[in-house]
């Protein structure tokens, strides 16, 4: 009994510990903006590989969640005789909601766990260390353009995912089900506000930004430096980000939404 | 003065005490074996000398400053006086040899990019490398891999090198190369390198001074001579490399005879 409280209480303090330790990091990675904007090819390199490489599997996705958002909204609207509504339906499902969360649970699978292996694997075989002793900070070189890539690509990459989400529930909507096409444009233009939907969307998808790239990083940062360490803090990375995503999706939404 | 002093440093993980208040001193242009078996510490001692990690207690100065309480800029100045070969190599694996010896002039220097390229190929020529260039670490061989990081760890001429492990795992004519490598550089450069090791006969070829460490404590030191010439039974076993002696074959455990007849449930 006595030794399973204090193991309890043991793994309690490591928690602590490792939550204090990843918010003096995410603390470096604010303070090393200054050198990722002087170094800016270091940030262009990562853009690319974290960004511009996601970008065909947030298209095909943003296609066929907006195709499925036509299909769905017309059974559901056509019982009211309001089909036509179904531009204003799909853009603001995605630009409120779907765009920035499934965008986050996305980037989170393809590019917050490929940082997490590269940035651990880069730990497992001394190149971090290595670094360090070249009078290099491991920090400032390989983690902060990489997590800021992470922070600007995301609200890049929520808003193609909208974009092409809306033209997948066109392409539906008026292509297949024969929804008059001026009306699915015309009814979503005054009906989507610029501040009220798109900017919450963008707050959201910065946040979410923020904090899968956050996680990415410091999971491979705090690796157990072996393979199967490494292994273990790309699974907590996919995880993690997915529950900080939908939690704090939930808590945005009530912020900017509720009553 | 020695270019490394080292007084009273205790060290700890855990509850496992790695260092034991040991004294060291590394002398200025000479080449230092610290040796060991496997598991005592040697490569915690490069990384405390770097200031990687901190000791509980004791004192490490380099070249004068005491490293554990550096600041961390003043630590990242001294460490660009000081090069360190890993024991895997570090190479940056997205990086050609060429990129990997020139990052640390990059890193640290506003030189051209023609400069630059004198000093890499320089660097790259004295490791015999200067052929490889082209290469990506993953086409690299164990032992080229070493020699890469070598030039890579010469690039900011600096005062001293530490060595972890750098006959391990190659075979016999790598480790004649880097053998011969680490001394000529060495002298032709006026360095101070520490190599940590337990390749008895590799190490002892080109040290000047020996440390032999176990159990958190210094055991031996002297020139290879006298450590040969010891009267102590365990530096004997541990030079000679004999299986059995102060340094049992046996992990300790009950008597073998009780243990067989013993309990079948007693695994």
């Amino acid at each position: 009994m006595f030794n399973k409280l204090q193991a309890l209480g043991r793994s309690g303090i490591l928690a602590i510990e490792r939550l204090g330790r990843g918010h003096i990091f995410f603390w470096q990675l604010l303070k090393a903006l200054p050198t990722v904007i002087v170094r800016f090819p270091l940030l262009i390199q990562q853009l690319f590989a974290v960004g511009v490489l996601s970008f065909l599997i947030i298209f095909v996705s943003g296609l066929f969640v907006g195709m499925v958002l036509g299909l769905q909204g017309y059974n559901t609207l056509v019982d009211f005789g309001a089909e036509e509504s179904l531009g204003v339906m799909v853009a603001l499902s995605l630009v409120r909601e779907l765009g920035p969360v499934v965008t986050a649970l996305l980037f989170a699978g393809r590019a917050g766990s490929a940082l997490t292996a590269e940035i651990g694997l880069m730990k497992a075989t001394e190149q971090l260390s290595g670094m360090e002793m070249m009078a290099v900070d491991p920090i400032k070189r390989i983690v902060a353009p990489r997590f800021w890539a992470g922070v600007i690509s995301m609200p890049l990459l929520a808003a193609i995912f909208s974009a092409i989400g809306v033209v997948g529930g066109y392409l539906v909507g008026v292509g297949l089900l024969g929804i008059d096409g001026g009306a699915f444009w015309s009814q979503m233009q005054p009906r989507v506000d610029l501040s009220e939907d798109i900017l919450n969307g963008v707050i959201k998808s910065v946040v979410f930004g923020v904090v899968v790239t956050w996680i990415a990083v410091y999971e491979g940062y705090d690796a157990t430096p072996t393979s199967e360490g490494v292994s273990r803090a790309t699974t907590r990375t996919v995880v993690h980000s997915a529950l900080a995503v939908l939690g704090l999706d939930f808590i945005l939404t009530a912020l900017m939404f509720g009553e | 003065m020695p270019l490394v002093e080292i007084r009273g440093l205790t060290f700890c993980r855990g509850n496992r005490t790695i260092f034991d208040g040991i004294d060291l001193d590394i002398p200025q242009g000479k080449v230092t074996a610290i040796m060991g078996p496997s598991g005592t510490g040697k490569t915690t001692l490069l990384r405390l000398i770097g200031g990687q990690l901190r000791p509980q207690e004791g004192t490490i100065h380099v070249d004068g400053q005491n490293v554990s309480t550096l600041s961390r800029g003043d630590l990242y100045q001294l460490r660009k006086r000081m090069g360190m070969l890993f024991q895997s190599g570090a190479l940056l694996t997205d990086m050609s040899v060429y990129d990997n010896v020139a990052f640390p002039l990059r890193e640290h220097t506003e030189l051209s990019a023609s400069m630059i390229r004198h000093l890499v190929l320089m660097k790259l020529e004295s490791v015999g490398l200067r052929g490889a260039r082209q290469l990506m670490p993953s086409e690299l061989s164990g032992g080229m891999a070493r020699r890469v990081a070598l030039a890579r760890a010469i690039t900011l001429d600096p005062m001293m090198i530490m060595y972890d492990e750098p006959f391990t795992g190659q075979d016999p004519i790598s480790m004649g190369v880097i053998v011969s490598l680490i001394r000529k550089l060495n002298d032709a450069m006026g360095l101070s390198s520490i190599v940590v090791s337990h390749d008895v006969a590799e190490a002892a070829s080109i040290a000047d001074l020996i440390y032999v460490i176990s159990n958190g404590k210094v055991v031996e030191s002297g020139s290879p001579e006298q450590l040969k010439c010891s009267e102590s039974p365990w530096v004997q076993q541990f030079m000679k490399g004999e299986p059995d002696g102060p340094v049992p074959f046996h992990f300790a455990a009950k008597d073998y005879v009780d243990d067989l007849l013993g309990d079948v449930s007693d695994v």
